[in-house]
């Protein structure tokens, strides 16, 4: 880790907030000092106070009382806790990540979202669907526009936790909605399918794409290839399964012609199962934008201290 | 047995031509085809009528299909059509939501099936919660039933029930269920919810069992049968419902819907718009023994055609890879796979 490495925090000790705390572990821009929780006897905790980060139960009050603060902090609770948390944050300075659906903040897809989102004080990251599949809707639409993006996740059901389960709308609805304002899709459409088989299956995503007929598809094919290299830098298993497919319009299509694109992502295995690139590459996709963020607040100090 | 709509009756014919067929007409069902066929459908004494896009609410997509029409066109005609009957939509969570949910109520759905793989119900607490709500007669539908153990599935059943649910179905998505294996599973269902819940059969012909179990299905419990005019529907087609009236008239149970009628719908409404009528031929019948979702045939079809490799081959992969209602893009992957093994590469790309 590096001498002028963030302080970070991450509240939400569970499977998510663990496995984060792995990721951040080989930053060397970032520092987790804390992690914190609300259950004294989570497991998470005890894991992470073995690892020599300074753990606690005592929530956000506890957090806001260290010394030194955190320099920003990642939310892997619930949409509530995080509705509740977030002014906290915000008055205390800190930028927060937010990996749960409250959506406080704008969404930030690290392999498109620009540079200035970074200063936000509040970024939200999606859904797994979302930062699985909005990089390639964004691939096609900065080479010609994209009028409609549908996604279609298949994750295992294993990896499928009862948050998700119990509000699967929000999944659908919120990555179609991120489609559309992070990928650039006139309209978006997600669809999520569960599958129970065993061995689990690695995390499949397909996107299509409505194009005009006209499109440049080697230059189609470039971007997508490209966008696959910029996310392979912080999810190595996030791969093209196959060439990007082009199909000619037909009549129910209304005109237009249609890519569609391919991929699996397999995780890290870290903490979270290999299979589980769904969790995977929003921990990784966090872990990437604080990541960035660090660098920006390291440009300031250094800024600050040169003048 | 009187019944919810207070019909005397034993068992309820569902009818589902205007949604499972709907695979079968690759989505292009015109608004003069709905009113026609539930106007028919509602003369027989069919009470409930499933009109929806065949993957269900939100199934315009590329991924299933575009409809001609859309499906709340569709489902607002059904509405004004049935003079009896009640209009039931399809909903798979995950693909249609509780907004597509409140649409299609305004419009004059009165009942809603709400549809989950058979080992993931518990995505579904959502959407009966909200149907419960706006009033709708609830029925859930546990897919591809013959991937689960009877114990099990009634334990699926059971969630759906706590959640909402009115009728809980074994839907035999994939036409694979032979005789007992059909019985058993709706026994198990019975066993579990009791008097809290109706138990339903959903049945496809890929291996021409689909009255057979239904009637297994009724004597195991069932009350609720459903059936599609001349079969009309993924894969094979379905239990055919003017058969499913015939048979259970002969065997004096009072099904409350008149045969005939449904017979002279089939020579005069519905032939004359479908445009391929179900077959078991190679594909669907590989459909049925190896397990696969029975929409996934026109797709397959496609696939085999756009990349050269065989449709049954293309099935017999999806069995084998296990995938489930919804991963219609897995199709397009496997025949880029044995597109390439045919070129002799372990990979497309």
């Amino acid at each position: 880790m590096g001498e002028n490495a963030a302080i970070a925090a991450i509240l939400g000790p569970g499977n998510i907030g663990t496995d984060l705390l792995a990721k951040l572990r080989r930053s060397d821009v970032l520092d987790v000092r804390y992690m914190v929780g609300v259950d004294p006897d989570s497991d998470g905790l005890r894991r992470a106070a073995e690892l020599g980060v300074t753990a606690s139960a005592g929530g956000v009050d506890w957090l806001l009382d260290q010394s030194p603060l955190p320099d920003l902090v990642f939310e892997s609770t619930s949409a509530g806790a995080h509705l509740a948390n977030a002014p906290r944050f915000a008055e205390a300075g800190i930028p927060a990540i937010d990996l749960t659906p409250a959506a406080v903040g704008p969404f930030i897809c690290p392999a498109v979202s620009a540079p200035e989102q970074l200063d936000l004080p509040n970024v939200n990251l999606i859904t797994c669907g979302g930062q699985a599949t909005i990089p390639m809707v964004f691939a096609v639409s900065r080479v010609t526009p994209v009028s409609y993006a549908e996604i279609v996740a298949s994750v295992s059901s294993r990896s499928a936790g009862p948050g998700t389960r119990a509000n699967i709308d929000e999944f659908t609805e919120t990555t179609a909605n991120g489609i559309e304002s992070v990928g650039g899709a006139r309209r978006g459409k997600a669809i999520i399918i569960i599958n129970p088989v065993e061995p689990p299956m690695m995390m499949r995503d397909t996107v299509f794409c409505a194009i005009d007929p006209d499109a440049d598809r080697a230059a189609i094919t470039e971007s997508i290839h490209h966008m696959e290299r910029a996310v392979q830098r912080y999810v190595p298993g996030y791969t093209l399964k196959a060439e990007p497919q082009f199909d000619d319009p037909r009549p129910e299509w209304d005109g237009s012609a249609r890519v569609a694109i391919f991929l699996e992502v397999a995780g890290n295995g870290d903490y979270l199962p290999r299979y589980a690139g769904n969790l995977d590459i929003m921990t990784a996709a966090a872990a990437r934008v604080g990541e960035l963020m660090a660098n920006r607040l390291r440009t300031e100090r250094t800024g600050e201290m040169s003048v | 047995m009187t019944t919810g709509d207070g019909s005397a009756r034993d068992l309820r014919l569902v009818d589902t031509t205007l949604r499972d067929g709907s695979h079968a007409m690759a989505h292009q069902f015109t608004e003069a085809n709905v009113r026609d066929t539930v106007r028919a459908l509602d003369t027989a004494g069919i009470s409930l009528i499933e009109v929806t896009h065949g993957d269900g609410l939100g199934g315009s997509t590329f991924n299933y299909g575009f409809s001609l029409v859309d499906e709340r066109v569709l489902i607002k005609a059904a509405a004004e059509e049935a003079r009896n009957a009640t209009i039931a939509v399809l909903l798979l969570p995950g693909l249609g939501t509780v907004t597509d949910l409140r649409a299609a109520a305004d419009l004059g759905a009165g009942a809603v099936r709400i549809a989950t793989h058979c080992t993931e119900a518990d995505v579904s607490t959502q959407h009966f919660t909200e149907a419960r709500k706006l009033g709708l007669e609830t029925v859930g539908f546990l897919m591809l039933s013959h991937m689960s153990e009877p114990g099990a599935l009634a334990k699926q059943a059971r969630i759906m029930v706590d959640a909402g649910c009115q009728c809980v179905y074994v839907v035999d998505s994939a036409g694979a269920l032979i005789l007992e294996e059909a019985g058993d599973r709706i026994a198990a269902l019975v066993a579990e919810v009791g008097d809290t819940a109706q138990v339903g059969y959903h049945g496809h012909q890929n291996l021409s069992f689909g009255v057979a179990n239904s009637v297994l299905a009724y004597r195991a419990g069932a009350r609720q049968i459903d059936g599609s005019l001349v079969a009309l529907g993924a894969g094979a087609g379905n239990s055919p419902t003017e058969v499913l009236a015939a048979t259970f008239d002969r065997l004096g149970i009072r099904t409350g819907v008149d045969a005939d009628v449904l017979m002279d719908a089939c020579e005069n409404i519905v032939k004359p718009y479908i445009t391929r009528l179900p077959v078991m031929d190679r594909s669907s019948i590989v459909q049925g023994y190896a397990g696969v979702y029975s929409s996934f045939l026109l797709h397959a079809e496609r696939a085999a055609e756009r990349y050269q490799v065989p449709a049954h081959e293309i099935l017999y992969r999806v069995g084998a890879n296990k995938y489930v209602g919804g991963q219609e893009d897995m199709i397009i992957d496997i025949a880029l796979q044995l597109a390439a093994e045919r070129e002799g590469s372990t990979s497309f790309r």
